[in-house]
């Protein structure tokens, strides 16, 4: 079998097997939620409800604060206790709204009820998607109701359903490509229903036979959408990356998917989508692998959004050893914490517990091997871009296409100096564009 | 609970260190070194040592004078003092690896900043320094384990006469410790890119191009060009020795793709003139050497496209 890749990437261990096993658990929090307002890209939400007002599971509580922007749902019912600023995975203090949770669960009107998506417009569907709040899951957090609506003329041919999962530790799309292949099949019938003319592929990586399995089962009547298995190799999961080893088409940072005729959602994502669409269900609960060696049982869980972090860790049998490092997301590109008293929000789809850390190395002088060259999946040249970066040269920065990586980490992960590349990149990155925002504001 | 661990990510990184692949340089190195010292006897082994210690020693020198950090400990000492060992005879006088691992350590190496930042390869600088500097001891061909001056194959292909493939496959020939054994030397290539330490780029280009400039100015001169001879030119002097350890230096050498291609291409160019149209017979060091001096230019010319700027695009616009 030919599995279809990309040119750069690094191979490691993907650690997968310490919680691939463990089937989805339900979690039910006993403690207040906390739902942030900047759970995704763009525009913080605006909260609707104010401290002592009661809410209901599947109630918005915040409404998109723009285009680029998504609506917040409750996922328990409750009291709201406060509307405050909060501490996030990021390390930041951001808006957030903590709910009481009086454990009865109580939804709104309609909640769960079924409805026939072939009967809906294209409108009504984005609109759907809008009202659940549903962003990109796989850690981004793009609104997916801004993908899904694409501006007139422009064709899309693919909808890409990344299922890569590259990053290691992480095992929530694994599971649900066991437990809940079928759904995300429907999710993606629904996105083929906005868009006539496309085929939907889902892409795998092959370190998930069984996953590979179950889907291409789940979508064997289904002549518009196939499986592609895809090589182990990180970042397969990138958006890019993804593009260019499905439809060999590129994109630069200056291009959105849909420039290139496609669209990719994440598995988590297509799955919200069909509960969105097709059971009336707004996105209020995550998968959220919580794993790693410091950890007792390394498990997934099905967690209400808003969830305290210290909760799911204590449901997974509490701290093995004590941890040098907790991660939100994937080691590659996860934010480290320095508490567990952050929220679960719409993009944690991994807590990882660390026993040793082992990023700590300090870095040597180069010695230019040229690795970090080889794994670039944007075939960039970290080692010089670091240069530029490290001596504040933003012009030739950005002449070097610095604005094009992606973040992945592989040069960083790579070196055998241990020089810290893709940190200097990101920062020198993150620095010119906050300088065009502000020129663009000038103006 | 004790201060958690916060940094950037990413949060894992690769177990292979600057040690670690200096250490498979060394490995690699070893088949052809130890064949030298079983072929011309103990003093190869004790130019090594000389060779490699007063490498190292100068380092650890230099570093404690000027209060740097000490960097013996990443091995690219003793690379360096290797790789000067390997390309001089075995009859040289004990001060030649001495004066040249000096050399090579604290002009080339640790006034331009240590490792990584000289612009030339330091042994084959120190070599070509002594070739320069002691001549007729340097150019004295080594006397073979019974005492018997004998000539190397390229002098002898360059006299017309015939070479046997046998002993330029196996090394037993005339010259340098580490360069006359092809398997040996053929054995630390396949381990190099076994472990991903270099690309088969540089090598093979070099290799490639060195013969083709050969064949090309042969011809032009209006020579008869035969196999054994062309066979001479890649198995019977330093080239592959040269092409495998040496061109493939990281800190020296293009780190690009196509650069790669490029630098090895103008290294088998600059070895042909030499021994097509040079004085000396042998020419790789002295190619290599200018061809470190281009790499900074290689390297912009052929910086990389990002994956979104070529290529085929949307197919509907």
């Amino acid at each position: 079998m030919i599995k279809k890749t990309f040119r750069g990437g690094v191979h490691i261990k993907d650690m997968k097997h310490l919680s691939s096993g463990s089937a989805i658990k339900e979690y039910k929090p006993q403690t207040d939620l906390v739902y942030l307002m900047n759970q995704h890209i763009g525009a913080p939400a605006v909260p609707c409800v104010k401290p002592g007002d009661r809410v209901l599971v599947g109630q918005t509580i915040a409404e998109p604060g723009g285009f680029v922007s998504a609506a917040v749902i409750s996922s328990v019912s409750g009291t709201v206790k406060t509307v405050a600023a909060h501490i996030c995975h990021n390390g930041d203090n951001a808006l957030a709204i903590t709910v009481a949770n009086d454990n009865e669960y109580e939804a709104v009107e309609g909640f769960g009820v079924e409805r026939d998506y072939t009967q809906m417009t294209a409108e009504e569907i984005i609109a759907a998607v809008k009202a659940a709040g549903i962003v990109g899951m796989g850690g981004a957090g793009f609104p997916t109701h801004v993908k899904l609506s694409v501006k007139p003329g422009i064709k899309i041919d693919y909808i890409i359903c990344n299922g890569a999962e590259c990053e290691p530790y992480i095992t929530c799309d694994y599971r649900l490509m066991l437990e809940q292949a079928d759904k995300a099949v429907l999710g993606m019938k629904i996105v083929l229903s906005i868009f006539k003319d496309a085929t939907g592929i889902f892409g795998i990586e092959s370190n998930k036979p069984e996953g590979i399995a179950k889907v291409k089962e789940a979508c064997k009547d289904e002549p518009r959408l196939s499986v592609v298995p895809l090589k182990k190799k990180y970042p397969q999961g990138g958006e890019r990356v993804m593009i260019t080893a499905l439809t060999k088409r590129r994109i630069n940072s200056k291009m959105l998917p849909a420039d290139a005729g496609c669209i990719v959602l994440n598995f988590s994502t297509a799955i919200a989508i069909a509960e969105a669409v097709a059971y009336n269900k707004p996105l209020t609960h995550r998968i959220v692998t919580v794993t790693g060696d410091a950890v007792n049982t390394p498990s997934n869980f099905d967690a209400p959004i808003g969830t305290n972090v210290a909760g799911l860790v204590e449901a997974a049998g509490g701290f093995k050893y004590e941890p040098e490092k907790i991660i939100f997301g994937g080691p590659m590109m996860g934010a480290a914490v320095y508490t567990l008293d952050v929220p679960v929000n719409k993009t944690t789809s991994c807590i990882l517990l660390l026993k040793k850390d082992t990023a700590v190395p300090e870095p040597h002088e180069c010695i230019r091997c040229g690795k970090c060259l080889t794994v670039c999946p944007e075939h960039l040249m970290p080692i010089k871009l670091k240069n530029t970066a490290d001596a504040n040269d933003y012009a030739e920065f950005e002449k070097l296409n610095g604005l094009e990586c992606i973040g992945c980490g592989c040069c960083t992960y790579i070196c055998p100096a241990k020089r810290r590349l893709s940190q200097s990149i990101t920062a020198a990155k993150q620095f010119v564009l906050a300088e065009k925002k502000k020129a663009a504001a000038k103006k | 609970m004790k201060m958690l661990n916060v940094s950037i990510s990413p949060h894992i990184r690769t177990s292979r260190t600057t040690t670690k692949v200096m250490l498979d340089v060394i490995i690699a190195m070893s088949p052809a070194m130890i064949f030298g010292y079983i072929y011309f006897g103990w003093y190869a082994l004790l130019i090594s040592v000389l060779s490699v210690s007063s490498c190292v020693l100068t380092e650890f020198v230099y570093e404690k004078i000027m209060k740097l950090p000490v960097t013996i400990g990443d091995l690219s000492a003793v690379v360096t003092g290797l790789v000067l060992a390997m390309c001089l005879y075995s009859t040289s006088p004990w001060w030649i690896p001495v004066v040249g691992g000096v050399f090579a350590i604290l002009v080339v190496k640790m006034l331009f900043g240590g490792i990584g930042q000289n612009f030339m390869n330091p042994a084959l600088t120190a070599r070509c320094f002594l070739l320069l500097s002691f001549s007729r001891i340097m150019t004295a061909y080594p006397s073979l384990t019974d005492g018997v001056s004998a000539a190397t194959p390229l002098s002898m292909a360059a006299a017309g006469q015939h070479v046997s493939y046998f002993e330029m496959f196996f090394g037993t020939h005339s010259g340098s410790i580490g360069e006359t054994s092809t398997i040996a030397i053929l054995i630390g290539f396949a381990y190099l890119l076994i472990r991903r330490v270099i690309s088969p780029r540089i090598p093979l280009c070099v290799i490639g191009s060195t013969v083709a400039f050969v064949a090309l100015f042969t011809v032009m001169k209006g020579e008869t060009v035969t196999l054994n001879y062309l066979t001479v030119h890649a198995m019977g002097g330093g080239l592959l020795a040269g092409a495998v350890f040496m061109a493939t230096d990281y800190t020296t050498s293009p780190v690009t793709k196509w650069g790669r291609v490029i630098y090895g291409i103008a290294v088998g160019l600059i070895t042909a003139v030499i021994r097509c149209f040079g004085g000396s017979g042998e020419g790789i060091s002295f190619a290599i050497i200018t061809a470190n001096l281009l790499t900074p230019i290689i390297e912009k010319l052929t910086y990389p496209k990002p994956l979104g700027t070529y290529g085929k695009k949307a197919e509907t616009k």
